[in-house]
């Protein structure tokens, strides 16, 4: 296993301590809540798409620093993003917490989310980075209706 | 002239754990997790060995010595559970899966017979919630109603709150002896004066109190004790319901099978006496010849002593942990055993364990399966350290060093 300083890089603690985005989109957003019922964390994406852009996001939550900060630094690297690239950087993003990137693979995502390759080494922790991912799919699929993320 | 305590030697008790000389990410296993199971002496590995080795056979079947040997195995862990627990009879033993199962089995065997269009079943709003979920299924399904009687800022039982709760339609109260999340020790005794004054029956969740607290269901006066093996140095897989027998008797089968039938036609089965009527189908015979053998471990040591050494280390953990800017001590209940829960300001509970569990000290971080609790408090989650009687003084250190250390990093 990696030291835990590996896994709590500098970069998570301040947007563990500071998160970005962090509050909610009023109007015609788009909403879904994540909930992992194994930790009682959650956490809530509002998002708005105009056109094929992802034109805003910003969340709300209660969890971890691994959470809190995957959060932060998930609508930092999708806000202003084409819709597809979004989706295609979710699945990114689930395969590199889940340790199934080659080194070239990580290398190609945003910086930003590299600090999360760590998690990987810690099978216990990656659903909490994992989850604000799950929730920002849910609220691109689901419209304006809310929707619930039952992780297991 | 006054009463020496008698001291309980740790080393030795350590000795027989043989978990605890082991390693955790290259360092030595701290384990302060026994409320959520309970490391294994020697004795109970050993004698699961033998038992798959030499004397496995099914029960109440064979003709054969193998079959009749293991039949008495298993008989005698129900009369050394009977002593343990202070049973009036050895047919009040019931095997279960654990507690969990047994508090199933009262809901669906008792409830489902018993309960009517209105009728309240009262629990605590400490409750674990395999005391709150199985009554609301049997509630749904008959009608009933659950009501949680209030808890007070301590984390004690507001008693106040649960008088008013009782009344002529309270058909069950169910209570948890010894919190699993805040360690608070409930006046069960007192609880079931007052549910039986109402008129109701009183089933008392023994899971965390079997190890801690000396049983005596005859003098507590519950109708019901469910608690499990393996909190209590036993396998996993084997619990025990006991119940007076006047109730059990008049209860109906909960599971159908092997072993619980007087005879079977197709035109309809009559059942067999206590306990075989509520144990249908092959039990876990290792469990039970297990717990045995981890019942004589605990009976085995100076009960004074042990709980001498478990005050101690509470007292010790609360004012080492307690006293920790940032750390809040959730559950101050004047009685209170084995537990210590609470939060870090600025360091999530999950966080901790991550950074406790990288120096081999293993905590619970989250809802520790009472959410209702966690609500009751306003948090999500809280950190629980749990002390057994292999716990030293040396552990609370490494955990104050790593709660230290997770600060440093966290907050």
């Amino acid at each position: 296993m990696s030291s835990v300083s590996e896994l709590y890089q500098s970069v998570i603690l301040d947007h563990n301590r500071t998160p970005r985005n962090y509050g909610r989109l009023e109007g015609d957003a788009r909403r879904a809540r994540g909930y992992n019922p194994l930790c009682g964390d959650e956490c809530t994406v509002w998002l708005k798409v105009e056109g094929d852009t992802l034109a805003d996001v910003r969340f709300e939550g209660q969890g971890c620093a691994i959470s809190k900060a995957s959060a932060s630094l998930m609508t930092m690297a999708v806000k202003g993003k084409p819709v597809a690239e979004v989706e295609a950087l979710t699945e990114r993003f689930h395969s590199l917490v889940t340790g199934r990137l080659t080194e070239a693979e990580q290398q190609a995502l945003p910086a930003r989310l590299q600090v999360f390759s760590n998690v990987a080494q810690f099978p216990v922790r990656v659903k909490c980075a994992s989850m604000p991912w799950h929730t920002l799919k849910a609220a691109l699929a689901g419209g304006d209706a809310p929707e619930l993320v039952e992780l297991k | 002239m006054t009463a020496t305590v008698p001291v309980l030697d740790v080393g030795l008790v350590r000795a027989q754990f043989p978990i605890l000389s082991t390693t955790a990410h290259g360092r030595p296993l701290v384990y302060l997790d026994s409320a959520a199971t309970t490391q294994k002496p020697q004795s109970v590995v050993d004698r699961l060995t033998r038992y798959y080795e030499r004397e496995n056979a099914n029960i109440h079947r064979g003709v054969y010595a193998l079959s009749a040997d293991a039949t008495a195995m298993y008989d005698a862990s129900r009369a050394r559970i009977a002593r343990f627990i202070n049973a009036g009879s050895e047919r009040e033993v019931i095997f279960t899966r654990g507690t969990t199962e047994s508090v199933n089995l009262v809901a669906q065997a008792w409830g489902h017979a018993t309960l009517r269009t209105g009728d309240e079943i009262v629990v605590t709003a400490m409750e674990h919630h395999s005391n709150i979920v199985p009554w609301q299924l049997v509630a749904a399904q008959r009608g009933a109603v659950v009501r949680a009687a209030p808890v007070n800022d301590a984390g004690e039982l507001d008693l106040e709150g649960f008088r008013t709760l009782l009344g002529k339609r309270t058909r069950m109260v169910a209570v948890v002896h010894l919190s699993n999340a805040l360690g608070t020790i409930n006046p069960v005794k007192q609880v079931a004066e007052l549910a039986h004054a109402a008129g109701a029956l009183v089933l008392v969740d023994g899971a965390q109190s079997a190890a801690h607290l000396p049983i005596d269901v005859q003098d507590i006066g519950c109708d019901f004790f469910a608690f499990s093996g393996h909190k209590l140095f036993g396998p996993t897989g084997i619990g025990v319901l006991w119940g007076r027998e006047s109730l059990l008797d008049r209860m109906p089968p909960w599971q159908g099978g092997g072993d619980m039938i007087g005879t079977v036609a197709v035109e309809g089965s009559t059942w067999a006496p206590l306990p075989a009527k509520f144990e249908a189908g092959t039990p876990h015979i290792a469990g039970a010849v297990g717990l045995h053998t981890a019942i004589d471990f605990l009976a085995g040591l100076d009960q004074g002593a042990v709980a001498a050494h478990e005050h101690d280390l509470l007292a010790y953990a609360n004012e080492r942990i307690g006293s920790i800017a940032g750390v809040r001590l959730i559950g101050t209940a004047r009685e209170k055993a084995s537990v210590l829960s609470f939060t870090v300001e600025g360091v999530h509970p999950h966080d901790l364990g991550t950074v406790l569990d990288a120096d081999g000290i293993c905590i619970r971080a989250g809802h520790h399966c009472a959410q209702p609790l966690m609500r009751r408090f306003g948090l999500v989650a809280t950190a629980r350290a749990s002390f057994s009687v292999y716990n030293t003084r040396d552990d609370v250190d490494a955990l104050a060093a790593g709660v230290a250390k997770a600060k440093r990093l966290l907050a």
